[in-house]
């Protein structure tokens, strides 16, 4: 039976990135929890192991288990019975593994009954879930939300809920409504206050993912009469309550084992999460990036499964006297596909180990004042994670709908039929590059480290580091790569028109995106040698993109928007 | 109430790999060319014991494996699964041993430990598939068996109600405590090892695995007596030198070949459903298939 952690030493790599040691050490505070707590660590290498192991557990069940029960969930689906919704058998079978396996609430504290995991190995995981089963890692992903509860509820709040999540109870963050999709500040859900001080809910969500949860964190309009984000707060809703029904659920394209759902409150209670007011403006955009990084894990998963069964076919398939991988046209292909595997997995990453350092600082200063170094340090990786998660989110998604589009053209007529694996995970591959924000919404959010110089200073940061000889003629091209990357900035920048900006806002992002993936293969490459044909491959695909970039907007003035508009 | 349930567990080759290697020229299974691994039954086994215990909290399950010292893995397998210790009985003397003398060794093992209420394992281990030393146990310890279990459907202080799986349906049966049970194949899985529990167990070692350790990871085990996997001798079993291992062995091999299964006979049917429906029913009555 497949193990697919272990047999994806691409993972172990990352898992083993120099920078673990610093954030196992402050996420375990001098490993303090180990007088507590009988599977707390003693060292960063007993915690390291850790890791690894429960990584493989998560392999064993996800090449087993979850990955044969996909393709009968994406058959059965979830449906509506009396309000609720029933998964499908498979779906309930995966979510019981995962509890008595024990991967809910991983990075939940000890205290709470989770695993204290960082980021990075939890994202992990979500890498390899849905690489079994896309859909299924938002039902099992969906324990981010836990997150939120251990920022901003109270300590009351916090020991009602999270315990239960690390038991293995659901959850669902119920933002969406028919009129605010990408536009949250329109929520109208109405919450209102009771004499007791509990409220109540009343309205429609609708997109709910996984709608009919165990507990909801719920965004909704508290303050009457407000129209925008700041009338908005957050709410968490108990299910055993009851007052959520599930109207209906949607009919998708894709990831169909996970429920969507059309919820109808009625006069349901809940709990007012952190602040009035600051629903939107500070919590939702706090979940919004945790999920955003789940979703590029979700999509690095796409890309390993994509690639994985293009391959296998790949070397099967024999034409013209020969297995296809053997044609250039299909090895190309192939490597290209890889090498966007490889450059979005490597952004992946550094991207949680960027949100791993600055949160867990913000954990440490609710315990004690930062020291001004640290506090420093903080602000930086907030800004290194604020910058590549839109990034990731953004790139990783496109790169798996890509790579999941090259996979049935590798199956050829046969991938376009049901009989293979290929066309689900192309239906899945889909919504990635969507929900948690579209990639031009994602593109929105990165703009503004093009335009502050975030990216190029973490560019000249990734130049500066000492690699090896043989891997230099790759650095040089990227070093040519930025200087067309800044000239195109500056262009652009020079217009002092935020309209065009706007409109050529995704080129740039993508050009830095290119740039910072082309650098991270390298280091990867130089790390271990494995990696050399991604950032070679990925080395010529950045100078083509870049350079293409670089050629529109140069040969671009602004009048010529014009042809453009509607 | 609280039940102290023994579970019987062997570690096998993997019989699933078998390469051209798997045997040796005296007709003995060559362990080192294949993996390792926890025989497939007696998880089905543990899993109906782990059951008992979370329906009767406080229960414990001690896993007894007989084996080379190495055997300790699947202790430490079944401890990431809800397990609270097991013991492992390996002696040279013991080698060598067939399922009398096997059965002999673990009943003198199960006795040591004084109380127990019931006796847990696989219905076969997939190395030797005889399916005897489970039966065997239990005769020699002079208490009732429930073989081709496929379910505990009850247990209190002086009984436990069984669902057996048999060959042309279902038999549910109830025997006193204590007893040998010996679980199919088509029980429920086995749980997957707990996230907790192998952060928690990982450092378990064996007296004789604690000998090559540092010294951060001993103190550790004096620490934590649970972490302490004990190992047996055939002495301290008080097993008699004579039943048990070669000298207590009355089967052995005399030769091994390859067979090549060859069709001998053909028979052609035309293309007619009640000529096909005649053959199925004759393969299946002459358990061809089914």
């Amino acid at each position: 039976m497949a193990n697919f952690y272990n047999d994806n030493p691409d993972l172990k790599h990352h898992l083993s990135h120099p920078l673990m040691q610093k954030i196992v050490e402050l996420k375990e505070r001098n490993f303090a929890d180990a007088q507590t707590y009988d599977y707390a660590p003693q060292d960063f290498e007993d915690a390291m192991d850790s890791y690894d192991k429960v990584l493989e557990i998560v392999g064993e069940i996800c090449g087993g288990t979850i990955a044969d029960n996909a393709e009968g969930v994406d058959h059965q689906g979830p449906h509506v019975e009396n309000g609720r919704v029933v998964y499908a058998d498979g779906t309930k079978e995966n979510l019981d593994l995962c509890r008595k396996a024990g991967l809910m609430g991983m990075s939940m504290p000890r205290r709470l009954g989770g695993l204290n995991f960082p980021i990075t190995p939890y994202i992990m995981a979500a890498d390899i879930v849905s690489r079994a089963d896309t859909g299924f890692e938002n039902l099992w992903g969906l324990q981010d939300c836990a997150e939120t509860i251990y920022e901003f509820a109270n300590e009351e709040q916090k020991q009602k809920y999270i315990p239960r999540v690390c038991q293995g109870e659901t959850m669902s963050m119920d933002l969406t409504e028919p009129d605010a999709g990408s536009d949250l500040q329109s929520v109208m859900l109405k919450a209102t206050e009771q004499p007791d001080g509990t409220w109540r809910l009343n309205g429609v969500k609708r997109f709910i993912t996984n709608g009919d949860s165990d507990i909801h964190l719920v965004l909704a309009r508290s303050e009457d009469g407000t129209k925008d984000g700041r009338g908005l707060s957050m709410f968490i809703y108990d299910k055993r309550d009851g007052g959520v029904d599930v109207r209906r659920i949607e009919n998708k394209m894709g990831i169909k084992g996970s429920p969507t759902c059309e919820l109808v409150y009625k006069n349901a209670k809940a709990e007012l999460c952190g602040s009035r007011r600051m629903g939107l403006i500070k919590y939702v955009m706090a979940l919004m990036n945790g999920a955003r990084l789940g979703i590029a894990a979700q999509s690095v998963g796409v890309s390993e499964r994509a690639y994985r069964e293009a391959l296998a076919y790949a070397k099967d398939r024999k034409q013209f006297g020969k297995a296809i991988i053997e044609f250039p046209a299909v090895y190309e292909m192939l490597a290209v596909m890889k090498a966007k595997l490889d450059a979005s997995r490597a952004l992946l990453y550094e991207t949680s180990r960027f949100v791993d350092v600055y949160k867990i600082y913000e954990d440490i200063a609710k315990e004690r004042t930062l020291t001004p170094d640290e506090r420093k340090e903080m602000k930086a990786y907030t800004k290194l994670a604020d910058a590549c998660t839109p990034l990731v989110k953004g790139m990783g998604s496109e790169y798996c709908n890509q790579n999941a589009y090259d996979c049935i053209q590798i199956h050829g007529g046969s991938g376009f039929m049901k009989d293979y694996a290929c066309e689900r995970v192309y239906r899945d591959a889909r919504i990635t590059s969507i929900y948690e924000g579209t990639t031009q919404l994602q593109v929105v959010a990165a703009i503004r480290h093009v335009t502050t110089g975030t990216y190029l200073s973490m560019i000249n940061d990734y130049a500066a580091q000492e690699i090896k000889d043989s891997l230099k003629p790759l650095r040089d091209v990227l070093v040519d790569l930025t200087a067309k990357y800044e000239k195109a900035v500056a262009t652009v920048m020079e217009v002092k028109d935020q309209a065009y900006t706007d409109f050529m806002a995704r080129r740039m992002v993508e050009m830095a995106g290119n740039i910072i993936m082309g650098y991270l293969l390298i280091l990867d490459a130089n790390r271990n040698d494995a990696f050399t044909h991604s950032a070679e491959v990925y080395n010529k695909i950045a100078q083509a993109e870049v350079t293409k970039h670089a050629e529109f907007i140069a040969n671009f003035s602004p009048a010529q928007q014009e042809a453009y508009k509607a | 109430m609280s039940l102290n349930i023994i579970v019987l567990a062997k570690q096998v080759p993997d019989t699933r790999n078998v390469g051209k290697d798997a045997m040796k020229e005296d007709g003995t299974i060559n362990r080192a060319a294949l993996p390792a691994i926890f025989n497939p039954e007696d998880l089905n086994a543990l899993e109906q014991a782990l059951r008992i215990k979370d329906a009767n909290p406080g229960s414990t399950v001690t896993i007894l494996t007989m084996g080379l010292p190495r055997a300790s893995e699947i202790i430490r397998e079944a401890m990431y699964r809800g397990a609270d210790g097991g013991v492992v009985l390996t002696d040279r003397v013991l080698g060598g041993a067939d399922t009398l003398a096997t059965s002999y060794s673990l009943a003198q093992a199960v006795k040591k430990f004084g109380k127990y209420d019931i006796i847990l394992g696989g219905r076969q281990a997939i190395d030797g598939d005889t399916a005897q030393v489970g039966p065997q146990i239990a005769e020699k310890l002079g208490i009732p068996q429930v073989t081709y279990a496929e379910e505990i459907l009850e247990i209190n202080d002086k009984n436990v109600v069984v669902k057996r799986r048999l060959e042309n349906g279902v038999e549910t049966v109830k025997a006193p405590l204590p007893c040998v049970v010996t679980v199919n194949g088509s029980a429920a899985d086995c749980r997957p090892r707990n996230a907790m529990r192998i952060q928690k167990y990982k450092y378990a070692a064996s007296t004789s695995e604690k000998a090559n350790l540092p010294e951060k990871q001993k103190e550790l085990l004096e620490k934590r007596p649970y972490l302490n996997i004990n190992e047996w001798s055939a002495a301290y079993v008080d097993a008699d030198p004579t039943q048990i291992g070669m000298p207590g062995s009355p089967t052995k091999v005399k030769a091994i070949e390859n067979v090549v299964f060859t069709a001998k006979e053909s028979l052609c049917l035309d293309n007619d459903d009640t000529q096909i429906e005649n053959l199925i029913k004759e393969l299946i009555a002459n358990h061809t298939i089914g």
